[in-house]
């Protein structure tokens, strides 16, 4: 790579030459502070927070939008630099609504952060505000404009993701970042992946809280309350306890559902396996029947959204089946219920999920296979931690469990799931099998794995290639989409998630900070994880999972069948965007 | 067609529509299209309701939400269509100092609307405008192109009554 010498606050540096001013300083050792620049999403110089002195330009200049050249000379600490961006910040914090004891960012605020690293003692600027209707319409995400920094960040995530549900609004004062024709968040086409949030510095967008839902379930002596567990939830959730990005707590996580008062503690991954019985049986029947291909995995709601409202013509590309958690959540109101000899109107199901999207897929209709609904509620993992810890429960000092039985019994490949390819990687490690009759030689399927956007793959199977894609966020998944359906590309079988990197960066995620994310990416950090933790199972293929095979010898028959149908599968409607 | 099977835009006013559809051929394709197709369009429909914005939307490929976006950036679109008569008092300094506030008050009071609103038979729209030039006839009234100067809020009934008859 190009490299240029640059002068920062006196030392010499040698940059990439495509760096900006603010990248050239974190080299040097700098952190000059930032609000609106998010890495890999926002650079637009907004919030005059990055500013600094450029040697020989006119004004101070924005570092984040600012290209370094050969010989420029910089400086991040002079007393105009620190005057002009102390002056900015509280011009922010002029009109923003100052709440943060019940604010649901408190101490976890970029804001927040700024101001105590500026020292800001009190605010000399009181602006006019407008007070704004907080807009908690959507069973997903709640929008209150009042914290809003007008930063961007949230609208340019939107964009990314080819949703567009919210952007700026009116000028000057009136300024606002709000869906079009005042509408709720509810009422455009939002896919509730939740990815706003992620992006939001500050408490402006945050989930919808359904924590006392659960805490009445609790104690309800009357229900038998069942949780249940994502994949990507177990790679991520330490981090709300201050634990190291990446660090697996499956077996603490375990152990605080458990103190929380959960009757039984299920795994998702059980149902991740089951799906890929179903799907791959589905993908198989698909190609062997000249079925309609290629086939597009179901387990993302948020990506099933999208599709409903910009690709109709697709939906009879989507597998039928359910997600792995709603699965769960029917067979837990079927066929643990009838093996326990439980009224299935009692049997209350919550999901712990990376995901917001999940809690609008609950309120579906069509996804009540026994009359109730399959899922009762949906937590984020970011909900579970305040459960945790308004439980005062020491997590890191928790022992480590293991999830109840049967239906806690889960494999490697139902564990990656949680990254962008995983569901591929494990259809093909079963598929594979089926076809040849013998296991693949290798089991971990590279070429979907990792952070590009759309990653493709040609797997031999006996005398069949199966091609095959993987696209992660919407936005991608789109640019694929428009390649298949002008013919330009053929698959047989595609995943999509919702979110960028997949469920371990879903929008119900641990929030990293614009800073942090500076240093490393979650997507890689996280997925590194989920697929320790399928190296470490003693079995990493869907179809060896004894209890999945137990339960379609006892209950559902073979994957595909009349009762799988009528409890695991599902159907798709078009939906209008306004 | 470029409108989808869920869009409810192109039922009524046909005639509008169709013209809105000759705009955008004129201008698909080119870069920048959206601000005169949008210019033309609140020529042709008096305002960039929401049907409108979403025909449009459609047919160029551009969020709605962006469309939204401009629309309520620059002041010269509007969302709701404007009255008949557009009546405006100057808030410039000359006409504030002499009472066009007051003035303003009484044509809240006499129109039942507020300042930047429209009245329901789509008569009248009240506006609030900067300085005229006239400040030697403050304080100025404007009606659509007519100018009345050194008005006082007593006068303002009689004059309202002369656009209600047509």
């Amino acid at each position: 790579m190009d490299m240029v010498k640059v002068i920062i606050d006196g030392v010499q540096v040698e940059v990439p030459k495509d760096s900006t001013i603010l990248d050239a300083a974190r080299i040097a050792g700098i952190d000059i502070p930032t609000l609106c620049y998010l890495k890999g999403i926002n650079a637009i110089g907004a919030c005059r927070i990055c500013l600094v002195e450029v040697e020989g330009a006119r004004a101070l200049q924005a570092s984040c939008v600012y290209p370094v050249s050969d010989g420029l000379v910089v400086h991040t600490n002079t007393p105009v630099v620190r005057e002009a961006r102390r002056i900015n910040l509280e011009l922010i914090l002029s009109n923003h609504d100052r709440k943060c004891l019940t604010c649901v960012r408190n101490q976890k605020c970029e804001l927040q952060d700024l101001a105590e690293r500026f020292h800001i003692k009190d605010i000399r600027y009181e602006g006019e505000r407008i007070d704004y209707a907080r807009d908690e319409l959507s069973p997903s995400i709640v929008r209150d404009a009042n914290k809003c920094v007008l930063c961007r960040r949230c609208v340019a995530v939107c964009a990314s993701q080819g949703v567009s549900a919210i952007g700026p609004v009116e000028r000057g004062f009136r300024t606002i970042v709000a869906p079009a024709f005042d509408m709720s968040i509810n009422d455009v086409p939002c896919i509730n992946c939740g990815q706003c949030i992620q992006a939001c510095p500050v408490g402006a967008i945050k989930e919808k809280d359904d924590i006392d839902k659960v805490w009445l379930a609790l104690q309800n002596p009357d229900l038998h309350v069942v949780v249940q567990t994502a994949p990507a939830v177990r790679v991520a959730l330490g981090e709300e306890f201050g634990m190291e990005m990446g660090t697996r707590v499956t077996g603490k996580m375990a152990a605080a559902l458990r103190r929380l008062g959960f009757d039984k503690v299920f795994d998702t991954d059980f149902t991740a396996d089951l799906t890929i019985m179903e799907e791959g049986t589905e993908l198989l029947g698909r190609i062997k029947n000249g079925g309609k291909l290629p086939l597009i995995t179901s387990c993302s709601p948020g990506w099933i959204k999208f599709c409903e409202q910009f690709y109709p013509d697709f939906l009879d590309n989507l597998s039928t089946c359910k997600s792995p958690h709603e699965m769960m959540g029917a067979l837990l109101k079927s066929y643990y219920a009838e093996k326990n000899g439980l009224d299935p109107a009692k049997v209350f199901v919550v999901s712990i999920m990376p995901c917001t999207a999940k809690k609008f897929e609950a309120q579906r209709p069509e996804l009540s296979a026994t009359g109730f609904p399959d899922v009762d509620v949906v937590l984020t993992t970011r909900e579970l931690a305040r459960m945790i810890k308004e439980a005062g429960l020491d997590f890191a000092k928790l022992p480590d469990e293991e999830f109840d039985r049967p239906l806690g019994e889960s494999t490697g490949a139902g564990v990656i799931f949680g990254a962008t390819g995983g569901v591929m990687e494990a259809a093909l490690r079963t598929v594979a099998e089926i076809v040849t009759g013998k296991p693949m030689e290798d089991i971990e399927v590279k070429a979907v794995r990792g952070i590009e956007g759309v990653k493709e793959a040609e797997i031999q199977l006996g005398d069949m290639v199966v091609r095959a894609a993987v696209a992660h966020g919407t936005g991608n998944a789109k640019a694929l989409l428009e390649k298949v359906k002008s013919g330009e590309k053929e698959y047989h079988f595609i995943e999509v998630m919702a979110c960028p990197g997949g469920c371990v960066t879903g929008g119900g995620q641990p929030i990293v900070k614009a800073k942090d994310r500076m240093e490393r990416d979650p997507r890689e950090v996280r997925a590194a994880a989920i697929y320790e933790e399928d190296r470490d199972m003693p079995l990493r293929k869907s179809h060896d999972n004894p209890e999945v095979k137990k339960l379609y010898e006892d209950y559902l028959g073979e994957p595909n069948s009349h009762k799988a149908h009528e409890l695991l599968h599902t159907h798709y409607v078009a939906r209008k965007t306004y | 067609m470029p409108c989808s099977s869920t869009c409810s835009a192109g039922t009524d006013n046909k005639e509008q529509f169709a013209k809105l559809q000759e705009v955008i051929e004129r201008y698909k394709g080119t870069k920048g299209s959206l601000m005169p197709v949008l210019q033309e369009a609140q020529g042709i429909f008096g305002a960039l309701t929401l049907d409108v914005q979403k025909y449009i939307s459609e047919a160029l490929g551009i969020p709605l939400m962006d469309i939204y976006g401009i629309a309520t950036f620059y002041s010269q679109f509007t969302l709701k269509p404007k009255g008949k008569y557009k009546v405006s008092v100057c808030m410039g300094t000359a006409c504030y100092v002499r009472g066009a506030k007051r003035l303003q008050d009484k044509l809240v009071e006499v129109l039942g609307i507020q300042v930047g609103e429209t009245d329901e038979e789509g008569r009248f729209t009240l506006e609030a405008t900067r300085c005229l030039g006239a400040c030697g006839l403050a304080p100025v009234l404007l009606i659509n192109d007519d100018v009345y100067g050194r008005t006082t809020p007593e006068a303002v009934p009689g004059i309202i009554e002369k656009y209600r008859k047509d």
